[in-house]
């Protein structure tokens, strides 16, 4: 197999790194309002934020160049505040990638934040500690086995991004070429042996974040059963 | 002293609570969902009562003119049934995880000493018994020195023999700390044994019984 340019890894790897961050921030917040509020409007912002699960990757591409395009709300902001662009640059693949991940690692997160028992917190209040305090010793130790599963398929997510990556990001060799965006363009030069190389990348990545996310959910279920 | 009087809608009856209660224990006896562990919780402050008041010593837990005091500065000992220790912690982990680092060493030293788990502080919940957790939850509900202590069915899941010495450690706790003790159980005979007061709660309404 001859030498390929390794950068398509690494760029996937850079915009899933930073993707998952925020993912993890955003998703902890979120998780955290709506596992303990009911208010007004809660299954609506529920779904808008489970929608890119169920959408067609081109709608999300389109909504975020709608969004962030030149002439987009946002991407104006984003050019006039801070000087730069999302479309056809990294940071576009990166965005793409935050917002089909969010709703895996928010389920994720909500599943686990829901699994802890609220007497653990009740009884930590009774003791006088501050609801910070609660969160970090008691809450998110706790549901820490859900949130690093959903953290891993957020980033397997994030990796594997595809569609929309193509909508905002375009396709610039050693700009914006991901994985997938590299798999398809050598498929579609015919260079078959570099998409097969691409394919087993992802795929060994795939199943290693798989394994991962099997062997978490089964220490998850030893620990809650503890007591 | 405590002073409970308030109304709270529940499902379906109204709980409609109104006593004093002074350094004593009283034990809340009645059957399942008539409302015992919602009194307990409105006065712990997890939950809160519709109208009416609740204080101790002077100071507002809740009152119908003034935001409900928070949990958190209730000063409440809160022993929940099943126990509720942290499972990711060890015993001693949980029996000092409100207590300020150096203070109060002492006397967390003297309850594990009366409360015989000097030996199961490097252990998790799950490495211990029924009985050993639930001396280890009354050691936490304890530790921070609580101004009112609430136990929820605190005997429910002992045998006799563990019962007897939790119930007789418990005696000389209140003897030693003066401080009121409200608890709910199924057993009268537990209620005869340990309260100064019996309370009966019958679908949210309430009777005083016997006395000790």
């Amino acid at each position: 197999m001859m030498a390929y340019d390794l950068s398509p890894l690494w760029l996937s790897l850079r915009v899933a790194v930073i993707s998952t961050l925020f993912v993890f921030i955003v998703s902890l917040a979120l998780a955290r309002f709506m596992s303990r509020r009911d208010f007004f409007g809660k299954s609506f912002l529920e779904a808008l934020i489970l929608l890119p699960l169920v959408l067609p990757p081109t709608v999300i591409g389109f909504g975020l160049i709608v969004l962030f395009g030149v002439n987009g709300p946002l991407g104006i902001l984003l050019e006039q505040w801070f000087g730069f662009r999302v479309v056809f640059t990294w940071i576009g693949a990166a965005i793409a990638s935050f917002v089909v991940s969010l709703p895996l690692m928010y389920q994720s997160v909500l599943a686990a934040f829901e699994k802890v028992d609220p007497r653990w917190e009740n009884v930590a209040r009774t003791m006088g500690v501050s609801e910070w305090r609660i969160f970090r010793t008691i809450t998110f130790p706790l549901a820490w086995s859900g949130i690093l599963a959903g953290l891993i398929l957020a980033f397997a997510r994030g990796i594997g991004e595809f569609g929309a990556t193509l909508m905002i990001a375009g396709y610039i060799p050693g700009v914006t070429e991901t994985i997938p965006l590299a798999i398809y363009f050598a498929y579609e030069a015919g260079d078959m042996e570099k998409s097969l190389f691409w394919v087993l990348i992802v795929s060994s990545l795939g199943i290693a974040a798989i394994t991962w996310v099997n062997y978490w959910r089964k220490k998850t279920a030893v620990r809650i059963g503890r007591e | 002293m405590l002073q409970v009087d308030f109304k709270k809608q529940l499902d379906h009856f109204s709980l409609t609570m109104q006593f004093r209660l002074d350094k004593e224990i009283l034990a809340l006896v009645g059957s399942s969902g008539s409302g015992k562990t919602t009194l307990l919780n409105c006065i712990a402050g997890i939950v809160h009562p519709d109208v009416g008041e609740i204080s101790l010593n002077e100071r507002k837990f809740y009152s119908d003119d003034q935001k409900p005091l928070k949990i958190q500065k209730r000063k409440v000992g809160y022993l929940f049934q099943d126990y509720a220790l942290f499972p990711h912690l060890t015993v001693e982990q949980n029996i000092l995880y409100a207590v300020p680092r150096e203070s109060a060493i002492a006397h967390i030293t003297e309850l594990t000493k009366i409360l015989g788990i000097t030996g199961l502080l490097g252990k998790y919940p799950h490495q211990i018994s029924g009985g050993e957790k639930q001396r280890v939850a009354l050691t936490r509900s304890l530790a921070a020195q609580p101004d009112i202590l609430l136990l929820d069915e605190p005997f429910s899941a002992l045998d006799d023999a563990n019962r007897d010495r939790c119930q007789n450690e418990l005696l000389r706790i209140h003897e030693k700390w003066q401080i009121p003790i409200i608890f709910v159980t199924h057993r009268i005979a537990d209620a005869e044994k340990l309260a100064d007061r019996i309370m009966r709660i019958e679908k949210g309404q309430m009777t005083e019984e016997t006395a000790r």
